[in-house]
């Protein structure tokens, strides 16, 4: 047998997607955050200095110039916005992603050890779960974020660094990294439930016998032959946890917690936003209009991807 | 019934010592102390003032200070910051936080159940895309931003509301509303779910061959284990709206919990943090074992295993 007829045997993911690509709604969110992502990380480099003042020129309506005016202190408002997202969807996208890690390694090893070692693992999630999730996060991220700036500082002053933008840049590091660790280091927790559960089921099945039986490692039936198989139900849950931590992200930073000046992100702005809701309503609507458009398009597409990956449920 | 009961208050009681520890050394970890930021006070007054709240001493001698106090005589210490019994001050926010929470409840309850139930008896209708559609919205808006809509669109253009404050009735029902829009958009999805779970049942059609009324249909047979995963959310949705409403309570400067909380965590204050999470995660455990039992008691099935 020759290695191209092995992978045709991969249908259910083929299945899947030819599923997702049927469903309208899915297929425009999958749309909407592509153009999303270019316009945050591509066209916001072309766009103007989000944090170039100019007091003369605040509250400015849209224009040719500032397409969707200028805020308190005369920045051009939607380059804030494309440059807000970049940290937004960061965010998002890499605490999901160490999230995942977490999540799937500690989930299989507990489900694959069976017995005391997993009844202890899960206990431990229990506990977690029980543990009101911003609470922590924002006791978590306080702690951290103090170490983060001294360590910015350390850096700063061993180094010598005197370019104010190097410093800078280091500092706004250093003001994201805590938060990144906060959610991710708690948001692991529904994802090793989910991936333990898989694992029960998928330890009893043939393949896992045999490949038991070949005297392959415990690490590698894990790494090669159980989790891949638990992949479908995680990547659904992983479309549904990065809007989630978004939101979180966003929660902090509304409430001072989080990204902090010169950082910005969807968050911050919205923060500012409502500053000035009586006289400039639109430093809040369009902010919170990008916000709550890409959190849609995320929460469609996971909502797709569960249709399209598990055709049981997607019959009702 | 009585063994799950006494078995679920134990894991309970776990959860809230472990949550007191990681909360205490994770407070205690932070720089910095609830003084650190008083100018006034003399560096001998600072010195009396950290003796009297044990902040001389270890950490392990104060942690195992205060379980003593916390377990012996109920008692959660006292706020350095605000000089003031913790068990005072929670007491005076505690009310405004869950009668805040319990309506923004009893809102996400009145739009999402409604609107989850007649969904699924109009499945694939414009009816239940566009109920759907409004519960994605509801998940979507955050707080932060539907809160200050409210305030300018709503509370500015009707003399009857204020844009915020905690004096009479009315005031409660923006915050409500702000707070209640997720739930209720969770609610109206779970329980779709769970609806069209129960109707597309053997029993359900034959029901339907026998020629009952269709309504009746939904009443009698569906509706209670339809039901279920609405109710199995419900407790700790009670707890995520009472402990998650920092950012409305913010917003609409509700006297509530959530602002001694973010105002403990910057202050570093200690107990009155400590305090915080303890309700926080009693209000959690409780209403976690509320909802367990409520479900046992809807869901033949689970009687028999618990």
């Amino acid at each position: 047998m020759s290695h191209s007829e092995f992978e045709k045997g991969t249908s259910l993911w083929r299945d899947a997607w030819h599923r997702l690509r049927q469903n309208k709604v899915a297929v425009a969110s999958g749309i909407f955050l592509s153009v999303m992502l270019v316009l945050c990380f591509v066209v916001a480099w072309y766009c103007q200095n989000p944090n170039e003042q100019n007091l003369v020129n605040k509250f400015a309506s849209p224009g040719a110039e500032h397409w969707l005016g200028t805020d308190q202190m005369g920045r051009d408002l939607l380059s804030r916005i494309l440059y807000g997202g970049q940290l937004s969807l960061v965010v998002g996208l890499i605490a999901t992603a160490v999230a995942f890690c977490i999540g799937i390694l500690y989930g299989a090893v507990a489900g694959y050890s069976g017995s005391r070692i997993d009844a202890f693992m899960m206990r431990i999630v229990d506990v977690l779960y029980a543990i009101p999730f911003l609470v922590l996060v924002i006791l978590l991220q306080q702690l951290l974020s103090s170490y983060a700036n001294e360590a910015a500082d350390w850096i700063v002053a061993t180094l010598e660094i005197k370019e104010s933008t190097t410093i800078d840049n280091i500092r706004r590091v250093a003001n994201i990294i805590p938060l990144l660790i906060a959610i991710s280091a708690l948001g692991w927790l529904t994802l090793a439930r989910i991936t333990r559960a898989q694992v029960l089921a998928l330890k009893e099945q043939e393949f896992t016998q045999a490949a038991k039986s070949l005297g392959l490692p415990p690490m590698r039936i894990l790494l090669r032959h159980i989790i891949p198989n638990t992949l479908g139900p995680s990547i659904i849950y992983v479309t549904l946890t990065i809007p989630a931590f978004i939101m979180y992200e966003a929660t902090l930073s509304f409430l001072g917690l989080g990204i902090k000046a010169p950082n910005s992100s969807w968050g911050v702005l919205i923060k500012d936003g409502a500053n000035y809701m009586e006289t400039q309503p639109m430093l809040l609507i369009l902010p919170g209009l990008f916000f709550t458009t890409t959190l849609f398009a995320f929460n469609f597409l996971g909502d797709g991807l569960r249709d399209a990956l598990d055709p049981k449920a997607a019959k009702d | 019934m009585p063994r799950f009961i006494l078995q679920r208050l134990l894991q309970g009681l776990l959860v809230l010592f472990v949550l007191v520890t990681i909360s205490f050394f994770l407070i205690q970890a932070l720089p910095g102390d609830a003084f650190v930021k008083e100018r006034k006070m003399s560096e001998e007054a600072i010195q009396i003032q950290k003796e009297r709240f044990h902040m001389d001493k270890s950490w392990a001698v104060q942690y195992v200070h205060y379980i003593k106090r916390l377990v012996f005589y109920r008692d959660l210490g006292v706020s350095p910051k605000k000089n003031r019994q913790v068990a005072e001050i929670l007491q005076q926010s505690f009310p405004p936080s869950v009668i805040l929470g319990l309506n923004a409840l009893l809102i996400a309850c009145a739009i999402g159940i409604p609107l989850g139930v007649f969904s699924a008896v109009n499945k694939n209708t414009w009816f239940d895309y566009l109920s759907m559609g409004f519960a994605m919205v509801g998940i979507c808006i955050a707080a932060f931003i539907i809160g200050p809509l409210l305030q300018t669109f709503v509370a500015m253009k009707i003399p009857a509301l204020k844009v915020a404050g905690w004096d009479n009735p009315l005031d409660i029902l923006l915050p409500a509303i702000t707070l209640g829009l997720a739930p209720a958009a969770y609610l109206a999805r779970l329980t779709r779910g769970g609806m069209l779970e129960i109707l597309s049942q053997d029993y359900v059609r034959t029901a339907r061959a026998k020629g009952v009324p269709y309504l009746t249909i939904i009443r009698r047979h569906t509706l209670r284990g339809g039901l279920l995963p609405t109710v199995a959310f419900l407790g700790p949705a009670f707890a995520g709206l009472i402990s998650g409403s920092f950012v409305v309570e913010t917003i609409f400067q509700v006297p509530g919990m959530g602002r001694h909380f973010i105002n403990g965590a910057v202050d570093r204050d200690l107990y009155l943090l400590l305090g915080c999470v303890l309700y926080y995660g009693f209000l959690i455990v409780i209403l976690n074992l509320v909802s367990d039992i409520v479900q046992a008691l809807l869901n033949p099935r689970l009687r028999d295993t618990i």
